[in-house]
């Protein structure tokens, strides 16, 4: 039996004092799937904040770790995992038997965990991190915001929650009537996006993904990383 | 026919799922999509993909799309067959494909689609390249390229020793970006290169690229 001890997840940290940039920290959103997911499962785990204001990501001994330069990693040992949906699918197959089965059960089940995923990161989550960005960081870092980006991306992901909308109106969670991975990946955005940036209207004013919504953010996994 | 792939051949994300479908030697029929009457759009396709993109994948009575989700089901589904894409019998090996799998999908995608984006889908419309936005591309791809350059010095494929979904899965846009002017960007990182020459000469890809008759 391997040693089931998780060593570091490494996760930006902003270093503001203000509340809501130290929300922001403590939740990042692909640290806040990463998390999730081994709240999921019963895990325990350590952050080891990098301070993403002194560039921290950038030094040679965390490009040692994630040469990209972006976070999460997770160091089990001397064995070293990043880019947040790769982490999840890892954890959720090496402790399939423990916790909250996240994969499905059938090959078709599997599938179809796949491929809402895959929705996720190519449909839903560069609009949404556009509009996070803009709305609730860059104001903080005094970057201008870019309105056209803005509007643009709340027009992509207004489309793409129709498609949402459509598909949880003839099944619970996105790949079934099943909790899994493809519905934890939407946590730490939708979050931002009802909580945050003031565009709750987006998950709200849809019957069906509000109901998801509702139901999603109430796990004690997930409410356990809002907590960190 | 079990499995039915609804796409084109000369389509980069089509040509992803036919690579993994070669390489495993898997039995299937290639169902075209009239994108230029809008096939794609119409309420029978849309019942199968509601994002309204080849490909579709169809396996007897269900679909699926995205196609790094359907090369993830083909190479699950079919794990004993053929090429082993996933390394399956080692977690460790099959978590760092994923992770090559997500690199290719969050930082290469990105850089690269633009290019191949102004080069060769506009002009099918009619439209004319946009050259600065091409420029800016290349010239962020050429930094992701320096990270792979540093891996491919180490490993013989991204994820290690072995060719897997994560190679297989950077195919089709590179395999038209090689067609450009700017193959330099690849051309000029010697182990980026070698990785390149090592992949594009597998049957199975070779396959694929005979079909991906679009030119710039």
């Amino acid at each position: 039996m391997e040693n089931s001890g998780v060593g570091g997840v490494y996760q930006y940290f902003w270093g503001y004092a203000s509340e809501s940039i130290q929300l922001a920290c403590k939740y990042a959103y692909p640290t806040a799937t990463a998390g999730c997911t081994l709240n999921e499962k019963g895990i325990e785990f350590e952050i080891v904040p990098v301070d993403l204001l002194k560039g921290e990501q950038k030094n040679p001994e965390f490009l040692k770790l994630q040469p990209f330069g972006v976070t999460p990693v997770i160091k089990e040992g001397d064995y070293t995992l990043y880019e947040s949906r790769a982490i999840i699918r890892y954890y959720a197959e090496k402790y399939k038997s423990q916790g909250t089965d996240l994969l499905g059960k059938t090959l078709e089940e599997k599938g179809l965990v796949e491929q809402w995923l895959e929705v996720e990161a190519q449909n839903y989550n560069a609009p949404a991190y556009d509009l996070v960005v803009n709305l609730l960081f860059y104001p903080k870092l005094g970057i201008p915001v870019n309105a056209d980006l803005v509007k643009e991306s709340e027009e992509k992901l207004a489309k793409v929650l129709d498609v949402y909308e459509e598909r949880l109106s003839k099944s619970k969670y996105l790949a079934g009537d099943f909790f899994s991975l493809a519905d934890l990946s939407h946590l730490p955005f939708n979050h931002y996006l009802v909580n945050a940036i003031g565009k709750a209207y987006l998950i709200k004013d849809r019957k069906h993904v509000s109901a998801w919504w509702d139901d999603i953010s109430n796990r004690p996994a997930w409410k356990k990383v809002l907590e960190l | 026919m079990a499995l039915k792939l609804y796409g084109v051949p000369f389509s980069t994300c089509t040509s992803r799922v036919l690579g993994a479908l070669y390489e495993k030697g898997l039995d299937f029929e290639l169902v075209p999509v009239n994108l230029s009457v809008g096939e794609h759009k119409q309420p029978e396709f849309l019942a199968k993909n509601p994002f309204g993109v080849i490909p579709v994948l169809e396996d007897e009575d269900v679909n699926f799309f995205e196609s790094r989700a359907v090369n993830h089901y083909v190479a699950h589904k079919y794990k004993d067959q053929g090429t082993d894409l996933i390394r399956h019998k080692n977690i460790k090996e099959a978590g760092l494909v994923g992770v090559w799998v997500e690199v290719e999908s969050q930082t290469f995608n990105p850089a690269i689609s633009p290019i191949i984006y102004q080069l060769y889908v506009k002009p099918l419309h009619g439209e004319t390249p946009d050259h600065s936005v091409v420029e800016a591309a290349v010239e962020k791809l050429a930094k992701v390229l320096d990270v792979y350059e540093a891996r491919l010095a180490t490993s013989k494929y991204l994820a290690g020793d072995f060719f897997s979904l994560a190679d297989l899965n950077h195919f089709p846009y590179t395999n038209y970006l090689m067609k450009t002017p700017h193959a330099s960007v690849v051309n000029s990182r010697p182990h980026v290169k070698a990785w390149w020459e090592a992949i594009s000469s597998r049957p199975a890809l070779k396959k694929v690229a005979d079909g991906m008759i679009l030119s710039v």
